[in-house]
């Protein structure tokens, strides 16, 4: 569904992603981890023309996104960013609306589809109201039900999780983990907390100064770290639960 | 006082078609480019730095200045167009600067969230930016609309009809009801606008957006009333209403007459005397007070005024660029003929003169023992000079200074109507003084003998523009019209000290004149 083969880019002299190859199957959760600064996000944006590559190819679907109408191409991609961007001039409907009704909807096919997202991310009764007056995780949902409107078969969620308290967090993440399988979703999910990418993905590319260390099923990355950092990581999670456990 | 009321919703309604031409005018010049400018910083930085230093400008300058811009590139220098100019580019910073705040102030998350979602460039714009920053685009709008309302007042110079005609003359006159009616009805109407323009603020920061229309729609009932009803109500009523510029050079008989005064008393006086003259004859006239020496012999000339009063002495040295000497006979006949050689400008002298003048205070002549400029040059290094704005840079006071080689301790520049309590409250020993004006006796001045003829005759005359130069109904009206300096100084001293308007003084003069009535 998505393949980066060997994208780099640079943003004057410092190399941010340094020729990094992934591919993402159709149907397939993906978590790219790693700490700020890793390119996880810029490589992200990569898929959906964001950020253009200094070299190296992207293709969604098949074809070359460089061979596409940038604008065609972002309405077909969901994407969830960890600070939402809902417009706070618009009501929560009308937020979600802003795809189908870019993509020239009609009124009652847009009015349908608001209602079944907003049940979907299990808010009905918020669409007349505005952001402002929802609490953070409310939004956040707004902002997944927004990135969904127009039945995209991707989703890119940057951090999306990164501002909320713990509870709302792990609340989310079943969440989205649900209308994930439900939609049949391909999915690629920056993230900097392994617990999330453990608990969401099916692969988890680990990304490292540009670099990207190892591509692995959360088992795998367990059992067979790739090189030091990566074991670093697994083992500062396992210590977390070890520590958590002997309180109890 | 009613009188003073009739007149003010022409004035009202020109003042703020005036201001909101510019405000609209100042927005659509600033929005693009604001637009433009909120992703490149540096063309940012250029647009407010420029516009900034437009606003540095002091208002009544720049407006002063737009009259040769525009002349120089052809385009009409003269009422309107200069006052809109140069308001619309004092419109521009606040609006500008507002816009590229708030656009560079849009939260990035809900751009980079629109961009993401698949919106173009554009529809960021219309769709996210622009909606977000809207409340403080609104705001500088609106710090504009306050702004312009305020500098319009300085229109009047430039021939412009607003409500600086009233504090203008009001000032000149000393005619403080007024001035203040002219201040208080500019201050009520840029309050209205900004009550109004607030309203427009809040409702475009609030949640429903779609109230905006409320206040826009209060906006557009208020500009209605003013621009379009009050004024055609007072016409109706009967009351003469400054009527529409006739379309210029047309050759059929003159019906219509524009009458140019500059920004004292006597010229006030003289133009109402004008158009009483004219009246009886059955020709209307319109005024265009309170214009600047320069602007309004270029006027004349393109015929965007067709008559007003003009001293010799100041055509000679500022228009025909010649230096003082001939005798004053001469020099109204060397003038009467270049006028009409070169700009086919008839001219008729009233018969008495307005000459420049340095008068002190009588005590103070006196104890010094002053009576002529060569016994103050004798005195004048211990001495204070208070001048107008123009004299101490013409040609007369360079002449008066070679001749005498009079110099002053301390010398400052008053508008003409605080000269002479100037001198009187001995904030200054000398002025500069009009010979006819009536404070000199009012005030108890004694003005200084020229023995040397430094300063050259000021012969009070009417110049009539091309177009109606030939006409006979207004060279009949015109043209025997004597005024003797005693009658002209009691006119002006009826307006300064007594607080008559120049029309009462004008009646009255032309009731003691000697003109016979022309046929109509």
């Amino acid at each position: 569904m998505i393949e980066l083969a060997s994208v780099v880019k640079r943003f004057g002299n410092a190399l941010a992603v340094k020729g990094v190859s992934l591919t993402v199957a159709k149907g397939e959760f993906v978590a790219v981890l790693g700490e700020s600064g890793s390119g996880k996000t810029t490589l992200v944006k990569m898929i959906n023309r964001l950020v253009e590559p200094d070299a190296g190819v992207v293709r969604v679907a098949g074809k070359d996104v460089r061979g596409e109408d940038v604008v065609a191409l972002r309405r077909r991609i969901g994407y969830v960013i960890q600070h939402i961007g809902l417009l706070p001039h618009l009501t929560v409907a009308d937020n979600v609306a802003t795809v189908p009704r870019l993509l020239g909807w009609t009124d009652s096919a847009i009015a349908a589809r608001v209602e079944e997202l907003l049940q979907l991310v299990g808010l009905p009764d918020v669409g007349a109201r505005y952001p402002e007056q929802l609490s953070g995780g409310q939004r956040q949902r707004i902002g997944v039900a927004r990135a969904l409107a127009a039945k995209p078969e991707l989703l890119l969620l940057d951090e999306p999780l990164g501002a909320l308290d713990p509870i709302t967090r792990l609340g989310l993440q079943r969440e989205l983990a649900r209308i994930h399988k439900e939609l049949g979703l391909t999915s690629v999910m920056v993230t900097h907390d392994m617990v999330e990418a453990f608990t969401l993905a099916d692969r988890i590319a680990v990304m490292f100064r540009g670099e990207l260390r190892q591509v692995a099923t959360p088992h795998e990355l367990a059992t067979q770290p790739a090189d030091e950092y990566v074991a670093k990581l697994v083992g500062l999670a396992r210590d977390q639960a070890e520590l958590v456990r002997s309180l109890a | 006082m009613t009188e003073l009321l009739r007149g003010l919703p022409p004035l009202l309604a020109a003042h703020l078609e005036l201001a909101l031409v510019a405000l609209v005018l100042g927005t659509a010049i600033s929005m693009p480019l604001a637009i433009a400018a909120s992703s490149r910083p540096r063309l940012a930085a250029a647009a407010i730095a420029v516009t900034g230093i437009i606003q540095t400008v002091p208002g009544l300058a720049l407006l002063a200045l737009m009259v040769p811009v525009l002349a120089s590139i052809g385009a009409p220098p003269f009422g309107f167009a200069p006052a809109l100019v140069a308001l619309t580019l004092y419109a521009l910073l606040p609006i500008m600067r507002n816009a590229v705040t708030g656009l560079q102030g849009v939260d990035p998350a809900a751009v980079e969230a629109a961009t993401g979602m698949g919106m173009s460039r554009g529809q960021v714009m219309r769709l996210v930016q622009l909606p977000l920053a809207a409340p403080v685009i609104a705001a500088g709008i609106r710090t504009a609309a306050v702004w312009t309302v305020g500098a319009a007042t300085l229109a009047t110079p430039v021939g412009q009809a607003c409500l600086g005609n009233y504090i203008f003359t009001g000032l000149q006159t000393r005619n403080f009801a007024m001035l203040l009616a002219g201040v208080a009805a500019a201050a009520a109407l840029a309050l209205t606008l900004d009550a109004i323009l607030a309203a427009v603020e809040v409702a475009l920061a609030g949640r429903r957006r779609s109230r905006a229309w409320i206040p826009l729609a209060a906006l557009a009932l208020f500009v209605a009333i003013i621009v379009g009803v009050l004024p055609r109500a007072i016409a109706s009523s009967g009351v003469d209403v400054v009527a529409v510029r006739p379309d210029a050079a047309k050759r059929q008989a003159i019906t219509h007459v524009r009458i140019g005064a500059k920004t004292f008393t006597e010229q006030y006086v003289l133009a109402e005397l004008v158009r009483a003259r004219l009246a009886a004859a059955g020709i209307s006239a319109e005024l265009a007070q309170s214009l600047g020496s320069n602007v309004i012999f270029d006027a004349l000339v393109r015929g965007d005024v067709d008559v007003y009063v003009d001293y010799t002495g100041t055509l000679w040295t500022n228009v025909m660029h010649r230096a003082s000497g001939p005798a004053r006979w001469q020099v109204l006949a060397e003038i009467e003929g270049w006028l009409a050689h070169e700009y086919g400008i008839r001219s008729f002298a009233l018969g008495f003169e307005n000459t420049y003048a340095i008068a002190v205070r009588r005590d103070t002549a006196q104890k010094l023992d002053l009576h002529t400029l060569a016994d103050l040059a004798r005195v004048a290094p211990r001495l204070s000079l208070g001048a107008d704005y123009e004299f101490l840079g013409r040609a007369e006071w360079a002449s008066v200074v070679r001749a005498y080689g009079v110099h002053f301790a301390r010398s400052a520049t008053f508008d003409p109507a605080l000269l002479y309590e100037a001198v009187e409250r001995g904030e200054v020993d000398a002025i500069s003084a009009f010979s006819s004006d009536g404070r000199i006796a009012a005030n108890d001045l004694a003005t200084l003998a020229d023995p040397a003829g430094a300063l050259p005759p000021y012969d009070a005359t009417i110049l009539l523009g091309a177009r109606v130069a030939d006409d006979p109904r207004v060279t009949c009206a015109l043209a025997p019209l004597h005024v003797p300096v005693e009658l002209m100084r009691q006119a002006n001293a009826m307006v300064d000290r007594d607080k008559q308007s120049a029309s009462t003084a004008a009646a009255w003069l032309l009731a003691r004149i000697d003109a016979p009535a022309c046929d109509r």
